[in-house]
């Protein structure tokens, strides 16, 4: 026992993360009037020097490190999904400012929450033991519980809140079912350790909990036909929650669906692929087709979103390190679009206040041109037009699922992507081609301006410049993950 | 300098075109002169060098296609037969460039036209220096877009439009022709470069090749669907529809494109091609067969036209149909010879028709002329100058090409040359008739016009005469100046190897044919000239009492042969049926109904459908995942005990 402490260094990040949310929370509590204006800064702040040292570390660090007793992992796959969720969190505080102030639900625990939230996620793209998976699970989804329920005088927030974390305990229950069968049969709640017991093949009952397993974290991705959640809060909750909420956790539980399946049951990729495909032509249809008959714009996200999903779903039922890679490059890509179009619902300010209907986009070309430019360009992006970055995600992960021989699959995602597009150019058309009925005001922010600027450019044609190292770093992370 | 001849006109239709409005109309008139008028000298020098210095040049310019078996380069190919044509070209732009500053000054689309005019002036010489067939055939279709734009430049004209888009429908066709040659080029030869092929000839003389289980004779099918392309931008007999309409064009372009020189591209390219022509004797007859038959029929269609424009169009039909015959019976020299001489005299006769109209304030139709020669003494001394020529009076340049045509017709000695000279002798009659007509019925009698119209009549701009003054003196001199380097004892070291020398044989008989036959063309031209002085200066009655009493005939020829209506019974109106057809029955009835529009009604219905199921109700959720749950892990674990 020469070592009485495990090994500290890989796990920096989340410890100032976690003793920034203490301190964070204690001058809260300590302030007669706490700002929140002033803790967003900081919160900001701590989430970028996060960044920081987790760079600083990986360069340090070589390879995979593992350490907790097998708990918890630090690679390359890790080191990218974690920038993305900083990323995704921190541009989430960016834009919450104006909205919180607008509706007068300025917590200070907001950014405080988002932060833990985010710690919660930092532990689930590292987790390599079932036991520190759900850790970080339940962390991160006790706050986007209370997060989707902020505006707590409000009862559609209320009512998101609590439907989600309702439908939010059923899930966690199915995924700790299906930890239990495949503990009972492996005897161990190891990554590694599971690997090595199912290389030659895995009894009925693995199976089962595989498919227990993988509904609960399917939930957390809203893959149809657990995805009924997400409209329900994305429309309830307050918008830049819901924007938070598509972007940062999305990204962190694909990371995990990745981890199990690959890092858990590498061999079982028969059993789990046939999961994958179903989830994955059922949420790309039903994303496509309802999003159709929307009028609320944060419902058509929320469909929107479901239908992504499906899409990067095809490059992990694609099984392969390509596959992998096509999912890394889809999330990150996916992450942009849908953070530039909910800036763009939240610039969404009419006289009588915060507006949610498309219908209200009509003439904005004529009444403020450079955010229908930009939502154009999200939207032919989120459309998968050719040149934008949309295009791209969708080429790898399509790529992907012909070398992996499925072209079923590929097919379909083409062809409901077409349906898709639909929504995606109508929004384009209403804003470009109908008569103005609503003049926005967008409310007087540079963090808003400045993310929607960000997200427009790197989905804009620039896209071409920015996808070649975008590709190549996916592949390294890639190449960590499938061995 | 030859990169530069080629490339000038094209700089100049980037200026014009990329910069006109700010240039404005003076700018653009001197860019693309001025460039013409250098790209003309220069080719003038490359002509003493090359045609009468004997130097040959092959100039490569850039790779251009690498991908397989296919590689070949944009290059030049300087010989003799090149420069007769950039001469030709060159020149003749520059001029008609710089008759056009006068012609055009009224128009407010001044920089867009000399656009166009540089634009095809490149395109043409791109045709001439081609060195493999398929910068040749870049050449051709840029005419033939050039062509279309400048046929249709009054676009607000339906007329001007229609006419545009027949020309460029007609052109397809043989366009396809001269594309499936090439093909076949490559198929046989394995390669595009005209060298090459041209060597390579002899080696597949009476060879065969299988295509979907037909053997053909690979030398003929290769020229004929050649001269499937010739015949339609020569307008020859079936593909000619299009040029009298295409007159509907600014009357420069008219000169230039459809008399001069795009015209003769077809001619240009048997001649190139004479190396294989040589051993498709098949392909030869058709060639014979077309030019007499379109030289007659056009000439004929002529006699009774009454627009001043389509009189000189259908000659130029005609006239080309002479140069296709010279050329099918082997005498490549004589061809070129008659391109050559054609091109002063046409153009000179066009830019003189043009200053009528300019002077008429737009008239065309010549029944509203007449008596202008008083007015318009100048153009009317140039008109006759151009009619001397055309109908081959000596010493004009007509009487030494068109003669030489008829003769080596003659000389051939086979079935289709005599057929050839009938033709040839009986249209050089109908060419002199409407030729003397023309003049007869637009400058002597009595005036038709509108006195208002006399009373403004005024001689053109002096810009215009320049030009005019430049083309009489090569339709004067061109014939006897050149006439014993084409065609007489010094053709042979003038042509080098540039045209295939198998039929000189004829060309030499042609200059001992008897006396007779010689001054054949010659009594005809002034039997023509007669006829025509008394039908309409002496006795102007009698044309009209003619009409009524050959009234069948009169209809048949002033219809033109019916050709356009027979046209539009067999390909236009069924070709819209059918479009008719497939739009309201195939593409709306079928494609539309259970394409796009059926498709968008089940996905909305199928939306709203899968809509329901969002109830809001907590429970509802709740069952739907555990459903969900319940159906994947029976599929899963039916599927494992299935294993």
């Amino acid at each position: 026992m020469r070592q009485a402490l495990p090994n500290l260094i890989s796990v920096y990040p989340e410890l100032l993360m976690a003793v920034g949310a203490m301190v964070l929370l204690l001058a809260g509590v300590i302030r007669k009037t706490p700002s929140i204006d002033r803790l967003s800064r900081l919160s900001v702040l701590l989430l970028l020097g996060t960044l920081l040292v987790l760079w600083l570390l990986f360069f340090r660090l070589e390879g995979r490190v593992v350490t907790f007793n097998g708990l918890f992992v630090m690679d390359a796959f890790g080191l990218f999904m974690k920038t993305l969720v900083l990323f995704g969190s921190i541009a989430a505080i960016l834009i919450s400012g104006p909205y919180l102030k607008e509706k007068q639900i300025s917590n200070y625990e907001y950014p405080i929450l988002i932060v833990l939230a985010t710690l919660g996620m930092m532990m689930m793209i590292s987790a390599n033991d079932f036991m520190s998976l759900y850790l970080g699970l339940e962390l991160q989804s006790l706050c986007l519980y209370v997060l989707a329920a902020i505006n707590r005088d409000r009862q559609r927030s209320s009512e998101a809140g609590l439907k989600y974390f309702v439908l939010g305990a059923l899930s966690s229950g199915l995924l700790l079912y299906g930890i239990s069968l495949i503990y009972g049969f492996a005897g161990s709640t190891s990554f590694d350790a599971l690997a090595l017991a199912f290389a030659d093949g895995a009894p009925t009952g693995v199976v089962v909990g595989i498919v227990f397993v993988v509904a609960g974290l399917a939930f957390k991705i809203s893959a149809v036909p657990f995805h009924m959640w997400t409209p329900d809060v994305y429309e309830g909750a307050p918008t830049p929650v819901a924007a938070f909420f598509a972007a940062a956790p999305k990204v962190a539980a694909m990371a995990l669906v990745l981890r199990v399946l690959f890092g858990s049951f590498p061999e079982l990729d028969e059993v789990w692929r046939q999961i994958i495909v179903l989830l994955s032509v059922l949420s790309m249809t039903l994303g496509a087709f309802v999003a159709i008959v929307q009028t609320n714009i944060k419902r058509l996200m929320a469909y929107s979103s479901i239908g992504h999903i499906g899409y990067a779903l095809i490059g992990v039922a694609a099984g392969t390190e390509m596959g992998v890679q096509g999912v890394l490059i889809y999330m990150a890509i996916y992450m942009t679009m849908t953070l530039g179009a909910f800036v763009c619902i939240l610039n969404m300010r009419s006289r009588d206040g915060m507006s949610e209907q498309i219908s209200d986009l009509a003439g904005l070309s004529e009444r403020d041109p450079m955010m229908a430019l930009a939502l154009a360009i999200l939207m032919f992006s989120l459309a998968g037009i050719p040149l934008l970055a949309g295009f791209f995600g969708k080429l790898y992960v399509f790529l992907a699922a012909v070398n992996a021989g499925l072209y079923t699959l590929a097919v379909f995602g083409v062809v409901t992507s077409v349906v898709a597009a639909y929504y995606y150019v109508r929004i384009v058309k209403i804003m470009y081609f109908d008569k103005p009925v609503v003049t926005f005001e967008r409310p007087e922010s540079k963090s808003l301006s400045m993310v929607l600027t960000i997200t427009a450019a790197v989905n804009s044609p620039l896209s071409f410049i920015l996808i070649g190292p975008l590709v190549q770093w996916a592949a390294v992370a890639a190449g960590a993950l499938v061995p | 300098m030859y990169v530069t001849i080629v490339f000038l006109p094209l700089l100049g239709f980037l200026v014009a075109g990329l910069f006109g409005h700010r240039l404005g109309p003076r700018g653009a008139q001197i860019v693309t002169s001025g460039f013409l008028v250098i790209a003309a000298l220069l080719a003038m020098i490359g002509f003493a060098d090359v045609a009468l210095g004997g130097h040959e040049y092959r100039i490569p310019v850039a790779q251009w296609v690498s991908s397989g078996e296919l590689d070949f380069h944009w290059a030049l190919r300087i010989d003799t037969l090149t420069v007769v044509m950039l001469v030709v070209v060159t020149v003749i732009s520059a001029l008609v460039h710089v008759y056009s500053i006068g012609y055009m000054s009224s128009d407010p689309h001044n920089p867009r036209f000399f656009a166009y005019l540089s634009l095809f002036t490149f395109a043409m010489l791109t045709l001439v220096t081609a060195d493999n067939f398929l910068q040749l055939f870049f050449g051709w279709e840029g005419v033939g877009l050039s062509s279309y734009l400048l046929i249709g430049f009054w676009y607000e004209r339906p007329s001007a439009n229609a006419a545009a888009i027949k020309a460029f429908l007609v052109n397809r066709i043989g366009d396809f022709g001269f594309s499936l040659g090439i093909l076949a080029i490559f198929l046989v030869f394995n390669s595009v470069d005209m060298q090459t092929v041209f060597d390579a000839v002899p080696d597949h003389a009476g060879s065969t090749f299988s295509f979907l289980g037909y053997q053909l004779h690979t030398l003929n099918t290769i020229c004929i669907l050649l001269f499937i392309g010739a015949m339609g931008k020569s307008a020859q007999l079936g593909l000619h529809t299009w040029l009298p309409d295409a007159m509907e064009g600014p009357t420069p372009v008219s000169a230039l494109i459809h008399a001069a020189t795009m015209v003769t591209a077809g001619v240009f390219l048997v001649v190139r091609c004479s190396p294989m022509f040589e051993y498709a004797p098949l392909a030869l007859d058709l060639v014979i067969f077309i030019g007499a038959a379109t030289a007659i029929v056009t000439a004929s269609i002529a006699l009774v036209q009454n627009d001043i424009k389509r009189v000189i169009a259908y000659s130029t039909c005609s006239q080309l149909g002479y140069m296709f015959f010279a050329a099918g019976v082997g005498a490549y020299g004589a061809a070129m010879f008659h391109l050559f001489t054609h091109a002063f005299f046409k153009a000179l006769l066009f830019l003189g028709s043009g200053a009528v109209i300019h002077a008429l304030a737009d008239e065309q139709d010549m029944r509203r002329m007449g008596g202008l020669r008083k007015a318009l003494p100048l153009s009317w001394s140039f008109m006759v100058i151009g009619t001397l020529a055309l109908t081959g009076v000596f010493p004009f340049a007509g009487y030494f090409s068109k003669d030489t045509v008829i003769e080596v017709a003659w000389a051939a000695q086979s079935g289709l040359g005599e057929f050839a000279f009938v033709m040839g002798v009986a249209a050089a009659l109908m060419t002199a008739f409407y030729s003397w007509r023309l003049i007869f019925m637009t400058f002597h009698g009595a005036p038709r016009a509108a006195a208002k119209v006399m009373a403004r009549v005024h001689e053109a701009p002096k810009i215009m005469w320049l030009p005019l003054a430049l083309l009489a003196l090569g339709a004067f001199a061109s014939g006897f100046l050149f006439s014993d380097l084409f065609v007489g004892d010094g053709r042979a070291a003038f042509w080098g190897s540039s045209i295939s020398a198998h039929g000189d044989g004829v060309l030499e008989a042609a200059h001992h044919a008897p006396v007779f036959i010689k001054s054949l063309p010659l009594i005809m031209s002034i039997g023509g000239f007669l006829l025509a002085y008394q039908l309409y200066l002496r006795r102007p009655d009698l044309p009209g009492k003619l009409a009524r009493t050959f009234e069948w005939a009169y209809r048949f020829l002033l219809n033109k042969w019916f050709f356009d209506e027979l046209y539009d019974f067999l390909f236009v109106r069924p070709a819209f049926r059918l479009g008719h057809f497939l739009w309201r029955r195939g593409d709306e009835g079928v494609i539309d109904r259970f394409g796009p529009d059926g498709i968008s009604k089940v996905v909305a219905l199928l939306a709203a459908r899968l809509r329901r199921l969002q109830t809001g109700y907590i429970y509802h959720y709740a069952f739907a995942m555990m459903i969900g749950l319940a159906l994947i892990l029976t599929y899963i674990v039916l599927q494992e005990g299935g294993l």
